[in-house]
């Protein structure tokens, strides 16, 4: 570099190298058990019905405004526990898809359609909760979340 | 390679930033009212075009830079100028291709991913070209690479492997099971903000060595110290972004105990590098150097955030709020866009020494618009944020309705300081984006 005063420093590459061949090779076993681990719930496989309701959730872009797991838009609210909570559930959500509201477009979904939306939002519902108002907050600044449902029960 | 390439690059980033942040400001209108251009771009794609915008803008102005420095500052020759064109054209027509995709409704429907998942497979084609260019014109040149160089490297080979692993959702053994297919696509997430991240962040440390003209700013042990501590974050400090999220709890743990050391790495650096620079290096490079300086601001905040809502009893309320929006903006709009409008006021600097010059009030004016504009910004998704943290655990969190009517004032302030944000980056960002059209005009 022009103008360089101090003598420039040696790179040791070799070291730098062997750390980064390390990281990688950690990482890429981490990841193979990110992939294959079991998760904290026995969540049963997506039905098939719902699987097509997931493809429409998608199609639709609905997490532009709505969030899984606080994960999304914040125009509309949280669905994760939508089916389940008390007072909405099933027609709740069907009278929202084809009616619209002044947030909500309109859509003009079939009924077989919204039973399909219906049938992945239950799905979803019951992976666990959000927001999560039974989980502990520890002193450690770790919080213990309440499963639905865990694999020993 | 033609010379005109990174400068191309650096132009179309410069559309996409002032256009990205127009919609935006079009998208924070309809937040707040939500009739406004709602049957003809309704929320659902608004937000998908300012999401895209912004992430092109890092990812063309970073690979831009790339690009300008190996070959015009580094003085190396490109490997193939050929495949340099081809990842322009390659890029510039899938760019299209997205836009189409986000404003005719045909989405995919991944969040930050929302176009075509077919799109995907030139976006990929694009980074390995770009990786194949980077690693042929390296490898066999340069010996002991300084840390920007590692830097740009890792960002290219783990966008790769994130475009990979944000697509395994099409695989039943992910999609089938909600929970492991929402894990792998914030892993993968994780990894796309850590790529692009090496790669501002090298051009960050570049321009640091080149203002102080001592190489040895990327050459120290402290330098790769904090570039693996980077590196490690990157591949395992994902899972702060699920908390809630029942995955194992080991892989919570693990991204607990690494995200504490996050954002750290590039605070550390610009500091030490502020407080060792001349006076007379810091008029030479006025501009940049500026927009290093505010940087080094934004990172402090930023790892004062980042840090609080790693903690998982403080996630607990913040997640799902306006406050994970104030950070992720806050690490857009406050350290990256700067760092990438000092490179790109840098590379016109190259080209022409005395443009700068020529800018400099009209650049400070946008400066300071922007500045003040960003911490009102901030502020009020902070506060819209707690207000919805404390909602979502009280009596009567079942009505939107009542959230959204206590958070609007908020979001009003939100609207207006976005509008000065658009401003203050478009009066820094035009003067440029004039200069560099100019230039790839000329003959």
């Amino acid at each position: 570099m022009e103008n360089q005063d101090r003598p420039i420093l040696e790179v040791n590459t070799n070291l730098y190298r062997t750390i980064l061949l390390v990281l990688v090779a950690v990482f890429l076993c981490y990841t193979y058990v990110v992939y294959t681990t079991k998760t904290e719930t026995d969540i049963p496989q997506m039905t098939e019905e719902a699987l097509r309701g997931q493809i429409l959730w998608q199609e639709n872009n609905c997490t532009a405004c709505h969030q899984f797991y606080g994960l999304g838009g914040y125009l509309g609210p949280d669905l994760t526990n939508i089916i389940s909570t008390e007072n909405k559930g099933p027609q709740y959500v069907k009278a929202f898809l084809n009616s619209g509201i002044k947030v909500m477009p309109k859509f003009n979904f079939s009924e077989a359609e919204m039973e399909e939306i219906v049938a992945f939002l239950t799905y979803v519902d019951g992976t666990g909760y959000f927001p999560n108002k039974q989980a502990r907050l520890k002193n450690t600044g770790w919080v213990e979340l309440k499963y639905k449902k865990t694999r020993n029960e | 390679m033609n010379k005109k390439i990174p400068i191309a690059f650096v132009v179309a980033a410069l559309c996409v930033l002032i256009g990205g942040a127009l919609v935006g400001v079009l998208a924070a209108i309809q937040y707040l009212e939500p009739t406004f251009l709602k049957e003809t771009l309704p929320f659902n794609r608004l937000r998908e075009i300012h999401v895209t915008s912004a992430i092109s803008w890092i990812v063309l102005s970073a690979t831009g830079g790339v690009y300008f420095y190996i070959t015009k500052e580094l003085g190396h020759q490109i490997f193939s100028g050929k495949l340099a064109v081809f990842h322009l054209i390659l890029f510039i027509l899938t760019g299209l291709g997205i836009y189409i995709s986000i404003f005719t409704g045909n989405m995919g429907g991944r969040e930050y991913l929302t176009f075509l998942p077919v799109l995907m497979i030139p976006i990929l084609l694009g980074w390995i070209v770009f990786g194949v260019n980077y690693f042929k014109t390296l490898l066999a040149n340069v010996k002991g690479w300084p840390v920007y160089l590692w830097m740009w490297g890792t960002g290219i080979v783990f966008m790769v492997f994130h475009l990979c692993e944000a697509n395994l959702w099409i695989f039943d053994h992910f999609r089938m099971n909600f929970v492991r297919d929402l894990t792998v696509q914030w892993k993968s997430y994780g990894s796309f903000t850590g790529s692009w991240n090496m790669l501002v962040y090298g051009t960050a440390i570049f321009l640091m060595a080149r203002i102080k003209k001592d190489e040895n700013v990327a050459r120290t042990k402290i330098a790769f110290f904090f570039y693996f501590l980077g590196l490690t974050n990157l591949m395992f400090g994902w899972a702060h972004h699920i908390y809630p999220v029942p995955s194992q709890a080991w892989i919570r743990y693990l991204a607990y105990a690494i995200s504490m050391t996050e954002w750290l790495v590039l605070g550390y650096m610009l500091t030490n590098w502020i407080k060792s620079l001349s006076a007379k290096e810091k008029k030479e490079n006025f501009f940049p150097y500026r927009l290093l300086v505010i940087t080094d601001i934004w990172v402090f905040g930023n790892v004062l955030m980042a840090v609080l809502i790693s903690i998982p009893a403080i996630n607990h309320y913040s997640h799902g709020s306006h406050i994970t929006v104030a950070h992720s903006m806050g690490t857009t709009i406050g350290i990256n866009t700067p760092i990438l409008l000092a490179s790109a006021t840098f590379m016109c600097s190259c080209i022409n020494e005395m443009i700068l010059e020529k800018m400099q009030k009209t650049l400070s004016y946008g400066l300071a618009l922007f500045n003040i504009s960003l911490i009102v910004f901030l502020a009020s998704l902070i506060i819209a944020g707690s207000i919805k943290g404390q909602w979502m655990y009280s009596e009567n969190s079942a009505f939107y309705s009542v959230l959204t009517e206590q958070i609007k004032p908020y979001i009003r302030y939100f609207l207006f300081a976005g509008i000065g944000v658009f401003v203050g980056v478009t009066i820094v960002a035009a003067p440029v984006l004039k200069f560099m059209t100019a230039k790839l005009r000329e003959a």
